[in-house]
């Protein structure tokens, strides 16, 4: 746990008149994936708007790398090398997929290199790499919105349940592409509901609870014990042997 | 040649290029097709809309920015032409000058009114633009001894710009003289910038604007600062209105506060981007040209039908030349109701 990516101390978040973050103590390691676990609610898209500058803490400290971030504006942190991910398929629809992910190539023009392996992790972008975002489907919209954040290495990924509503074969390509983002290295934080995805990627992870992080540790520890899935999160999944 | 003039942004359907490429037409040879004081005046006035609709369009369809101080950028171009012509004498420098103070004037003022409410929600920008163009109306109307108040300013203009600059006689019906040379001036310069907007739109700023307009803490997570990008549309945009203002001053030799600061104007120009069709340039083409053919021969075509009806009941009354607004309305809900998208965006799905 030694030179965290992430740390979050004590954050605090307020969304009009609601208590959202109610201090927030949260360790991203680096170079490796925590999972963000908890039901419906509990303020773990919250947590990453508010990394984000999206919502602003109102008590608390944000460190990226060792910089406090904060009162930094959200293109600010994005420009430190944060990816984000938003749910719901956060794309620009009216744009084209190369206009997509061109805007997000922070140094203006994506690497060949590597967009050659993005279109062998994700192929439909290829085949519609001059459509309109708007006219993919949902899968592919979803693994756009992923790719456009995986464009260039960024110190820290924070991706918002990038499974949601999908079909399980493309469950399994975004799986897979997490996966090879989780072999070169980089350190990502998953919010993620679907509880075998978590268990298949995470190194670490953190489980919340109304606005506060209720259980951290290993996830091969949580992905073992049932009973602590069931007492934290209501699961009721099988558990690893 | 013409992709690359275009900046890559094609019409998309056939039927759109058939009719751009008509308006194009019409617009270039109007001296010589539709020879007469009025069919070239109407055709100047299409030429100068385009431009002030593609540059609030710019605003509106591409940054999502509701703005209302659009005719006040459009009035300050033409003001810098009419002051400086007044206190600078007849001369292509005072005109120059004119327009490029006023170009200026509009961008530095639209940077403040941005700087000051880009930040916070749409409506307190709409909200803010409305009262700065309400002041400086009533601004322009006060300072009579400068802006000649509600009168207007009638003023000179380069003489080779005027009807008594004659070069030769008259060629397919046209007179060859000054007027004929002001209205390729006005043609020349509205094509440029209509192809200069065309350029920004389709430049990487314009589809991060695209992108700010779709989803503003999308773009601003993948590292843009929107209130920069809001604010550089809202310049871009008034600089552009305001030469739209310059060239329709020197155009009419004439500027008053109904000509170019009423409000009538501003809706006129939602009307022409709402018809054309918002978030493309040739939205405002298509606009702009049927709302003044409208406003110019709505009224000619209805005397015309109401005298043909006339004896049979109900109808003379309705097409009367007098209800040419109600039926101006009438056009305006079922374009609405028929083309959503506008024009452009209708033709565009039939593709």
């Amino acid at each position: 746990m030694s030179d965290p990516i992430l740390t979050l101390a004590g954050v605090h978040t307020n969304i009009a008149q609601y208590h959202i973050l109610q201090g927030v103590d949260l360790v991203v390691p680096r170079a490796q994936v925590t999972m963000l676990l908890g039901r419906n609610g509990v303020g773990k898209t919250t947590t990453l708007r508010t990394v984000m500058g999206h919502w602003r803490a109102s008590g608390g400290t944000i460190t990226l790398d060792g910089m406090d971030i904060t009162q930094l504006p959200t293109s600010a942190i994005a420009r430190m090398g944060v990816g984000y991910v938003p749910e719901n398929m956060g794309i620009f629809s009216d744009l084209t997929v190369e206009e997509n992910m061109v805007l997000a190539a922070c140094r203006g023009k994506p690497d060949p290199a590597r967009l050659d392996w993005l279109f062998t992790v994700f192929p439909p972008l290829k085949t519609f790499w001059r459509g309109q975002a708007g006219t993919l489907s949902g899968g592919q919209k979803q693994m756009l919105s992923i790719a456009r954040a995986m464009i260039e290495e960024r110190r820290l990924y924070l991706i918002d349940e990038p499974t949601k509503g999908l079909a399980p074969a493309i469950i399994a390509t975004m799986a897979r592409a997490l996966r090879e983002l989780k072999d070169q290295g980089s350190s990502l934080l998953l919010v993620e509901q679907n509880f075998a995805v978590a268990r298949a990627l995470g190194d670490a992870a953190v489980v919340m609870d109304d606005g506060r992080v209720i259980w951290a540790g290993e996830m091969a520890e949580l992905a073992r014990d049932a009973g602590l899935q069931e007492r934290l999160m209501g699961l009721n999944v099988q558990a690893e042997g | 040649m013409i992709v690359k003039l275009l900046s890559g942004d094609l019409p998309r359907s056939t039927v759109l290029a058939v009719i751009l490429g008509l308006v194009f037409i019409a617009l270039a040879f109007a001296p010589f097709l539709f020879p007469g004081v009025r069919s070239v005046d109407t055709a100047a006035r299409i030429c100068v809309f385009i431009v002030l609709v593609a540059s609030y369009d710019l605003m509106l369809g591409y940054g999502g920015i509701v703005s209302f101080a659009h005719t006040m950028f459009f009035g300050m171009g033409a003001y810098g032409v009419a002051l400086s012509s007044t206190n600078m004498g007849r001369g292509w420098d005072a005109m120059l000058t004119g327009s490029l103070t006023g170009a200026l004037a509009a961008a530095a003022l639209a940077f403040l009114i941005g700087l000051f409410s880009l930040r916070v929600r749409a409506i307190f920008f709409a909200m803010i633009t409305l009262a700065v163009a309400s002041a400086v109306a009533v601004l322009v109307s006060q300072l009579s001894s400068i802006t000649g108040g509600e009168d207007g300013l009638t003023y000179l203009i380069p003489r080779e710009l005027t009807p008594a600059f004659r070069f030769g006689d008259s060629f397919l019906g046209a007179n060859l003289n000054g007027r004929l040379l002001a209205y390729y001036l006005v043609f020349s310069g509205a094509l440029l910038l209509f192809l200069i907007l065309l350029r920004v739109v389709n430049s990487p700023f314009g589809r991060v604007l695209q992108a700010i307009r779709e989803n503003d803490f999308r773009a601003e997570a993948v590292g843009f600062r929107v209130v920069a990008y809001r604010t550089g549309a809202t310049c871009i945009s008034a600089a552009v209105a305001a030469l739209a203002g310059s060239l329709y001053a020197i155009w009419l030799r004439y500027v008053g506060p109904d000509t170019v600061l009423s409000f009538d104007i501003m809706i006129d120009i939602l009307l022409m981007v709402v018809i054309g069709g918002m978030g493309t340039m040739y939205g405002a083409v298509i606009g702009a040209t049927l709302l003044v053919l409208a406003q110019n021969y709505l009224q000619g075509i209805m005397g015309t039908a109401s005298r043909a009806v006339e004896g049979l009941p109900i109808l003379p009354d309705l097409l009367d030349p007098d209800r040419w607004l109600l039926w101006l309305g009438v056009l305006f809900v079922l374009s609405i109701y028929f083309f959503p998208t506008g024009v452009v965006g209708r033709l565009r799905m039939q593709r």
